[in-house]
């Protein structure tokens, strides 16, 4: 992240002038000089969404400092945000069609769910919350292991420690207090991972997103907070859930580093994630990215977004589409053809076809009500025991 | 076990006993680290972790920012990434902000990843009352727990079980809620050599034999009950007294062979009784014990009142009148009302 470092260059000023001047000062923006503290303004956040591309895929000049990634790595995130869309959509419908019990959709927020996967490597740590399934899979995890907390069949179907990303959390904001802890555990360790924490504009409101802060402030944590803004926590608007002029000023007062960025931007999304990712691992310490996005669908399937918001808001957000954004930018850069495009499309459906298959087929290893008992604790206390056994007559009475 | 510095001394303190156990996991073990609120160079409020710091560095036992959530759920990223945390709750009733944490992640990581994220951690509530603590500080939270699947609940009542229980819950690999009755901090005893240490999580013990009727008790109220097995005995009624030592898993085994002994049973605890871990234990026991039963099991606790201020803590406490007291009611003098089974029979 830039230091933004206040203009000390002062001419002399007469005694007499200097009241004026001062006040003269004050009334245009951006102070300098004495009215500021460098140490503040070194974790302020960009008055305004850092932003590369326009809604339109034009180029706009970005903030001095900020690099954008190279083509090859747009392209692929475009491949990702495509695919990831595609299995967005597949989740929908199949839980229209009784798959999956419940799937809070992420349509409209892809440049932040691939931006956010694609500053990270393998050897990172990223703490997701139900809302972000198409990151999971464009981290590459098995779409059908992650579709099992949604589907039913377990609450975490993939193995967390061989991935590095931990369970889809459901309460709120209490994953950033795990981020913290295992980037503890990391550098305690030797290694030099990152821990990127997911979490959206309501758990910002949540006490153990500003312990987190706190915490990863005080002992300098390599860790990443990364909030979604999609601006509603289910039916609650961002108006009602915060005074804060952007939710990135939140970090501040704890001495976090913060930016905020155009969240349907990838280019912009990617080039402040990897930096603050790349600050954590060179022992800067913590940051906040808030990302501006907007939630496209209802909160899940099960949800009535009518209820709470005009038709016409949402159409207004489809004009700034990510996906959409960054095809035309990226045509427009000659990285993209329509021969690119269509194969980005191809391999979607063939990998939402794979997301179906999967889903329609019975799993091989699904738990079954034995398994209940297993893995409460290492060894089942005799009670469990008992309980168990109890099931298993049951089970019995019921196949005679 | 291996041998340690501090197992085998001679007469210590409850606190002693518990920084002792402290020292040698960390001593044993560089995966267990400690921390909560003044637990660094001040040694914690009631000086559990006291040297600790100075032992082993800021690194190994070091505070926190006053945040409770905070300390559990950094614990648990800790434990997801292959440490052994052990964390202060400063008091009981400062626990509650964790209690999130606790439930919904601490105790269901194992079982939501399905055993690839066990949460091998040890979080250490100094509890209950008796010590004159202003409000706030003393309520007993047993129960809120021991209520919660995959959480092991454990509660000393002796130096050697606060030693031994400590160090078995920091190697245990699931989480592990410590009790520490805050009265019994000062009390002393020995804390037995590694050969000859007690019984692990998961076992109760006998106190004290008996043959008229057996108490049960665990952490703070075991005292009370040894007092009243005491005076009892000076009255001729012999009692057994059984200590829980381990809330979860309970040991149905040693309490039930108890009251089948003899025959009559009255649960002891401090905290407020309704819905409380005495109501579990008195239900186990009617459940399989019926036919061994010669009274209902009759339960002594506190009252159902938010905890008292400290100049009126005495009326709320559970003392060994008030057990003797349910002891008599015991139905030693009825005659076993068989007739009707005599009549049902002809």
């Amino acid at each position: 992240m830039p230091v933004r470092k206040p203009t000390t260059v002062r001419e002399p000023v007469r005694k007499t002038a200097r009241k004026t001047v001062r006040e003269a000062a004050r009334k245009t923006a951006p102070a300098t000089g004495r009215d500021r503290n460098p140490a503040v303004d070194e974790l302020l956040p960009s008055a305004v969404p850092v932003r590369f591309v326009a809604e339109d895929g034009t180029a706009v000049e970005p903030p001095a400092g900020r690099t954008a990634p190279a083509d090859g790595e747009l392209l692929d995130a475009y491949r990702r945000m495509v695919l990831g869309r595609r299995f967005d959509r597949q989740a929908t419908a199949l839980t229209r069609q009784g798959r999956l019990a419940v799937y809070p959709s992420s349509r409209g927020q892809e440049a932040c769910q691939i931006g956010g996967v694609l500053a990270l490597r393998d050897a990172d740590w990223l703490f997701p919350t139900y809302r972000d399934s198409v990151a999971l899979v464009a981290r590459g995890l098995d779409p059908a292991e992650v579709l099992t907390l949604l589907q039913g069949g377990w609450h975490c179907g993939y193995d967390p420690a061989a991935v590095r990303v931990a369970p889809q959390c459901t309460p709120l904001a209490t994953q950033t207090l795990h981020a913290v802890g295992m980037a503890e555990a990391l550098r305690r360790k030797g290694e030099d991972g990152v821990v990127m924490a997911f979490v959206g504009d309501g758990g910002t409101s949540e006490g153990d997103f500003h312990e987190a802060l706190n915490y990863a402030a005080v002992r300098k944590a390599p860790v990443v907070f990364f909030v979604q803004n999609n601006r509603y926590a289910i039916s609650v608007p961002l108006a009602k859930q915060t005074a804060a002029p952007a939710l990135a000023y939140k970090g501040v007062g704890y001495g976090v580093r913060s930016e905020q960025v155009d969240g349907n931007d990838l280019v912009a999304v990617l080039s402040v994630l990897a930096s603050a990712v790349e600050y954590a691992r060179s022992g800067g310490g913590p940051s906040l990215v808030e990302a501006h996005t907007y939630r496209m669908d209802a909160h899940t399937n099960a949800d009535d977004a009518t209820r709470y918001r005009e038709d016409g808001e949402v159409e207004r957000w489809e004009a700034a589409d990510p996906l959409a954004r960054l095809e035309t930018y990226l045509r427009g850069r000659g990285v993209l053809d329509d021969a690119e495009v269509a194969a980005a499309h191809e391999a979607a459906e063939a990998f939402a076809a794979g997301v179906r298959d999967a889903l329609n087929a019975d799993p091989e290893h699904a738990p079954g009500p034995m398994d209940l008992f297993e893995h409460v604790f290492a060894e089942p206390t005799p009670q469990l025991r008992e309980q168990r056994d109890l099931l298993a007559s049951e089970l019995a009475a019921e196949e005679d | 076990m291996t041998a340690t510095t501090t197992a085998g001394t001679a007469e210590t303190t409850m606190a002693r006993a518990l920084n002792a156990a402290l020292r040698d996991a960390l001593r044993e073990d560089e995966r267990v680290l400690v921390f909560g609120e003044d637990v660094g160079p001040l040694g914690g409020v009631f000086r559990i972790t006291d040297g600790l710091t100075a032992e082993f560095g800021e690194d190994r036992c070091f505070d926190t920012p006053l945040a409770e959530a905070g300390i559990v759920g950094l614990a648990v990223g800790m434990a997801m990434g292959g440490f052994r945390p052990v964390v202060e709750m400063q008091f009981d009733a400062f626990a509650y902000p964790a209690f999130e944490q606790i439930a919904s992640h601490v105790a269901k990581m194992r079982n939501r990843t399905r055993g690839a994220l066990p949460m091998p951690m040890v979080i250490r509530i100094p509890f209950a009352g008796g010590v004159g603590g202003v409000e706030h500080h003393c309520d007993s939270s047993e129960a809120y727990y021991a209520h919660t699947p995959g959480l092991k609940v454990v509660t000393p009542a002796t130096p050697d079980d606060a030693y031994w229980l400590l160090r078995d819950a920091v190697n245990d690999p699931d989480p592990v809620v410590f009790m520490e009755p805050k009265r019994l901090y000062w009390a002393a005893g020995e804390v037995s050599p590694a050969d000859r240490r007690p019984t692990g999580i998961g076992r109760a013990a006998v106190r004290r034999t008996g043959t008229d009727a057996t108490l049960v008790a665990y952490g703070p109220s075991v005292s009370v009950a040894l007092e009243a097995a005491e005076a009892a005995a000076q009255d001729g009624r012999s009692l057994e007294v059984v200590d829980l030592r381990s809330i979860v898993p309970f040991d149905d085994e040693t309490v039930a062979a108890s009251v089948r002994k003899t025959g009559r049973c009255v649960v002891v605890q401090e905290a407020q009784g309704f819905a409380g871990v005495g109501a579990e234990i008195a239900a186990r026991v009617q459940e399989r014990c019926f036919h061994s039963l010669a009274a209902p099991v009759l339960r002594v606790s506190g009252f159902d009142i938010p905890y008292p201020p400290p100049k009126l803590e005495r009326s709320h406490l559970p003392d060994a009148d008030r057990v003797l007291d349910a002891v008599d009611r015991l139905q030693f003098d009825d005659e076993p009302d068989v007739l009707h089974l005599a009549r049902e029979a002809s």
